[in-house]
C-alpha cells in the first residue's frame, strides 16, 4: 500500500476539498446496447472545477458513461439510456433538449488525436464558426489564439497556423484537439483516454495541461493508467462490469478503498 | 481446329510430365520424404512447366510465321507468269488459292494452275502440321527430360516454381500492355495516312465536318470537309450537360448513402443504383430518343422555346442519369473512408450532421470525389449509343443545348458502319478522330489520377 501512497502528491490531497458544487449529476443510469446492458444503476456526482477520473478494466463501462454525458451514444445504433443525468440541474435526456447545443457545453477529447484535415487555425476556429461565436475575423483570431494559448500550444504553432493540423506530432495534435474543445467555451470537458496514443513526454505535457485548465473547466477523464488517475484527478470512480463499484476522493480510493474489487484493481491483482 | 488440338496435346504432355516429375521426386526422396527440399508435387510442377512452357512458346511462334512461309512457298511454285507485281493483286491471288484449298467442291471453271496451287497449299499445310507436331513433341520431351534429370533432394523446386510462376505472370501483364501499344500504334499509322490526304491543321481547326467524299468526279454534294471542331464542341456540350446532371445527383446520393441512410435503406438503394449502372446504353439511348427528347420538345414548346426533336439536352440529361452511379458509388466509397473519428470530433463540438458533412467529410473526401467525377467524364466522352439515338448526326457548330449536335464517337461509328473502302479519307478520318479522342481521355485520366494522388488525405 505504501507504493500507492507515493503516487499521490500531498498537494492534490489538499486540493480535493469537498465543498465544490455538483455540475453533472447521474442517477440510476442504465445503458443498453441492444440486449446487452453496459451500465447498471450508476449514481455519480461530478464536481465543478475538479478532475474526476473514471478507472476500471476494459469493457467496464467507463467510456460508455463518459459518452452519456454529451449524448454521443445517441449515434450508436441500438443504444438506449435510462435514468437521469443532469447538467447544472437540467436533465440532458429531456426530449426538449437541443443535443447540438448540449455538445457545445460539454466538449470531448478522444482517445486518438483526431484533428480535421484542415489548417491548425481552422481546426480551432471550427467550433466558434459553427456557433457564430465571433462577430468578425479579429474576434475569431483572438478566440483561436486564446484557446491555443490555454492548450499550451500557441508557442509551438504560432508560425504554423496555416499548416495542416494533421502534420503536427501526436502530442501536439492532442493538444490541438483540446484547444479545439476549449474554443467553444464548454463547461465540462470529457476526455476518453487522451494519452493512450502518446509517448510519456507528451503524456506528461497533457497531464500538466489538465491540471492547469481545471481552474476553468470541469473535467471527466477516462484512463487506464492508475498513476495518471492518481496524478491528475481529485476524485476517482472505479467501474467494474458495468457497475460503479466505488467513487470518492482520489487519495482515499488509492489508499483505503472500501471495496475488495477496487483494492484488487489498484494493486494490480486483476483487470 | 488443328491449333486447339496442339494446345490440348501440349497440356496432356505437361500433365504426363507432372506425373513423371512427381514420381521421380518420390523415388529420389527415398522412404523418408523429409530429405526432399519441397513437396513432391512441386517437382512435378517444375517438370511440367519446363515441358509445357517452351512447347507453347515454340507453338505460338510457329503459328505466327507458318502462314507467311506456306504462302510464299505456294507462290514460288506457281508458273512464272502468274505472280503479279502489285502486292494487292498478290493478296487477291493468295485469297483465291486459299478459298480453293478449303472449298468442298472445286468449281469447274477454276484455273487449273490455281487448282494445282491449292493442292500444293493443302499438302504444305499437312506437312506443316506434322512438322509442328514433331517439333512440339521434341521440345516438350527435351524440356521434360532436362528438368527430370535435375531432380535431386537438394533442388529447391518450390522456389524455382515460384520464379517460373512470376515469369508467367509477368508475361501476362506484358500482353495487356502490348495490346494497348498495338492499338495506339494502329491508330497512329492509320491517322498518318489520313493526314497525308487531309492537312492536320484542317482537321484540328476546321469548323466544318462533312465527311462524304465524291467517289466519282460528277457526284454532287460531297465536298469532304474534315474539321473536327464541331464534333469536339458537340462532345464537350453533351458531356457538360451530363456532368451538370450527374454531379449534384450523384453527390447527394452518396451523401445520403454514406451518412443518412439507415442500413436497411442502404441495402435497398445501393443495389438499385447498381442496376442503373447495369442498364445497357442502348436502352438508355432509346429511352432518351423516344421518351425524354419528345418530352423536352413538348416542354419547350409549351414555354415558347424551339427544341429540336433530337437535342443535345435530351442526350446529355440521359447520359447524366447513366453516369450517376459512377459518381455516387466512387464518392460513397471515399466518404465512407473518412474516419468515423472525424465525424465524432465534429459532432462533439456541437456540429449538426449536415454541418459535419459540408465542413469535414466532403472536404476530406474531395480529391476522391473529383477523381470519380473525372472518370465519369471520360466515360461520358466515350459514350456513343445515347448520342446516336438522341442527339442526331448533324455536325452543327453550336453551344445551344436545344439543337441537334453530334459527337466524336458517333461520327466514328457512322464512318465505319457498313461496307467501306479502307483507303479513302472518309474511313481513315475515323482513326484520326479515335486518336484525338484517345489523347483527350488519356489526359483526363492522368489529371484524375494526379488529383487523387496529390490531394489524398492522410488521416492518420
Amino acid at each position: 500500500m505504501a507504493a500507492i501512497e507515493t503516487l499521490v502528491p500531498p498537494a492534490k490531497v489538499a486540493a480535493a476539498g469537498a465543498g465544490s458544487p455538483v455540475t453533472v449529476e447521474a442517477r440510476d443510469v442504465n445503458v443498453y446496447y441492444g440486449e446487452k446492458q453496459a451500465l447498471k444503476q450508476v449514481d455519480l456526482d461530478v464536481r465543478r472545477h475538479e478532475v474526476t477520473a473514471l478507472i476500471g478494466p476494459s469493457g467496464c463501462g467507463k467510456s460508455t458513461f463518459l459518452r452519456c454525458i454529451n449524448r454521443m451514444n445517441d449515434v450508436i445504433e441500438g443504444c438506449r439510456v435510462t435514468g437521469r443525468i443532469s447538467l447544472d440541474g437540467e436533465d440532458i435526456y429531456d426530449s426538449d433538449l437541443d443535443v447540438v447545443a448540449l455538445r457545445a457545453r460539454v466538449g470531448m477529447v478522444f482517445q486518438k488525436p483526431n484533428p480535421f484535415p484542415k489548417s491548425v487555425y481552422d481546426n480551432v476556429a471550427y467550433g466558434p464558426r459553427i456557433h457564430g461565436m465571433a462577430a468578425n475575423r479579429g474576434e475569431l483570431d483572438e478566440i483561436v489564439a486564446n484557446s491555443l494559448e490555454r492548450a499550451g500550444l500557441l508557442k509551438e504553432v504560432r508560425d504554423r497556423l496555416n499548416d495542416p493540423g494533421t502534420g503536427l506530432s501526436g502530442g501536439q495534435q492532442q493538444r490541438l484537439c483540446i484547444a479545439r474543445a476549449i474554443a467553444v467555451n464548454p463547461e465540462v470537458i470529457l476526455m476518453d483516454e487522451p494519452c493512450s496514443a502518446l509517448d510519456p513526454i507528451a503524456t506528461a505535457r497533457i497531464e500538466e495541461l489538465i491540471d492547469e485548465i481545471r481552474a476553468n473547466y470541469t473535467i471527466v477523464i477516462v484512463t487506464h493508467s492508475m498513476q495518471q488517475a492518481a496524478r491528475v484527478s481529485q476524485r476517482t470512480a472505479f467501474f467494474h462490469l458495468g457497475e460503479l463499484v466505488e467513487a470518492g476522493d482520489t487519495p482515499e480510493i488509492f489508499t483505503s478503498p472500501r471495496d475488495r474489487r477496487t483494492h484488487g484493481y489498484i494493486t494490480g491483482r486483476f483487470g | 481446329m488443328p491449333n486447339v488440338t496442339f494446345l490440348v496435346a501440349t497440356l496432356l504432355l505437361a500433365t504426363v510430365a507432372f506425373v513423371i516429375g512427381r514420381r521421380r521426386a518420390v523415388e529420389v526422396g527415398g522412404p523418408r520424404r523429409r530429405d526432399l527440399h519441397s513437396l513432391p508435387s512441386y517437382y512435378g510442377l517444375y517438370v511440367a512447366l519446363w515441358c509445357g512452357i517452351p512447347a507453347l512458346a515454340v507453338g505460338a511462334l510457329w503459328m505466327m510465321f507458318e502462314p507467311g512461309i506456306v504462302d510464299s512457298l505456294v507462290l514460288d511454285a506457281l508458273p512464272a507468269g502468274m505472280v503479279p507485281a502489285d502486292p494487292h493483286q498478290v493478296s487477291f491471288l493468295q485469297t483465291a488459292i486459299r478459298r480453293l484449298a478449303n472449298a468442298a467442291v472445286i468449281p469447274s471453271d477454276a484455273d487449273p494452275a490455281l487448282i494445282a496451287a491449292a493442292a500444293h497449299y493443302n499438302s504444305l499445310q499437312q506437312t506443316a502440321s506434322l512438322a509442328l507436331a514433331a517439333v512440339l513433341l521434341a521440345v516438350g520431351i527435351v524440356g521434360l527430360v532436362w528438368a527430370r534429370s535435375h531432380i535431386s533432394p537438394a533442388m529447391r523446386a518450390r522456389n524455382r516454381v515460384e520464379k517460373l510462376i512470376m515469369i508467367a505472370l509477368f508475361v501476362c501483364s506484358c500482353l495487356s500492355v502490348l495490346t494497348t501499344i498495338a492499338i495506339v500504334l494502329s491508330l497512329i499509322f492509320e491517322s498518318i495516312r489520313f493526314f497525308q490526304a487531309v492537312p492536320i491543321t484542317d482537321f484540328l481547326f476546321g469548323l466544318e465536318w462533312s465527311p462524304q467524299t465524291a467517289m466519282r468526279a460528277d457526284q454532287v454534294g460531297s465536298s469532304g470537309a474534315f474539321g473536327a471542331v464541331p464534333l469536339f464542341l458537340g462532345t464537350a456540350l453533351i458531356t457538360a450537360i451530363s456532368i451538370v446532371v450527374a454531379v449534384p445527383i450523384g453527390l447527394f446520393v452518396a451523401i445520403y448513402l454514406a451518412d443518412y441512410a439507415s442500413p436497411r435503406a442502404r441495402a435497398v438503394v445501393k443495389p438499385l443504383l447498381e442496376i442503373l449502372a447495369g442498364i445497357p446504353t442502348v436502352v438508355f439511348g432509346f429511352f432518351a430518343a423516344l421518351t425524354v427528347a419528345p418530352f423536352l420538345r413538348g416542354l419547350g414548346g409549351s414555354i415558347g422555346l424551339d427544341v429540336a426533336s433530337e437535342s443535345a439536352l435530351a442526350a446529355g440529361v440521359v447520359m447524366g442519369i447513366m453516369i450517376v452511379p459512377f459518381v455516387s458509388s466512387l464518392s460513397d466509397d471515399v466518404m465512407n473512408a473518412v474516419p468515423q473519428s472525424l465525424r465524432d470530433g465534429s459532432a462533439a463540438l456541437g456540429a449538426t450532421k449536415s454541418e459535419t458533412i459540408r465542413q469535414v467529410v466532403v472536404p476530406a473526401a474531395l480529391p476522391g470525389i473529383v477523381g470519380g467525377v473525372l472518370l465519369a467524364v471520360s466515360r461520358a466522352i466515350g459514350e456513343t449509343m445515347i448520342v446516336v439515338m438522341a442527339a442526331g448526326l448533324a455536325a452543327n457548330l453550336t453551344v445551344n443545348p436545344l439543337e441537334a449536335v453530334t459527337t466524336v464517337t458517333v461520327q466514328i461509328a457512322t464512318l465505319l458502319v457498313g461496307d467501306q473502302e479502307f483507303d479513302s479519307p472518309k474511313t481513315l478520318a475515323a482513326f484520326a478522330l479515335g486518336l484525338l479522342l484517345f489523347c483527350v481521355t488519356l489526359v483526363l485520366n492522368l489529371v484524375a489520377l494526379h488529383v487523387v494522388r496529390k490531394y489524398r488525405e492522410k488521416y492518420d
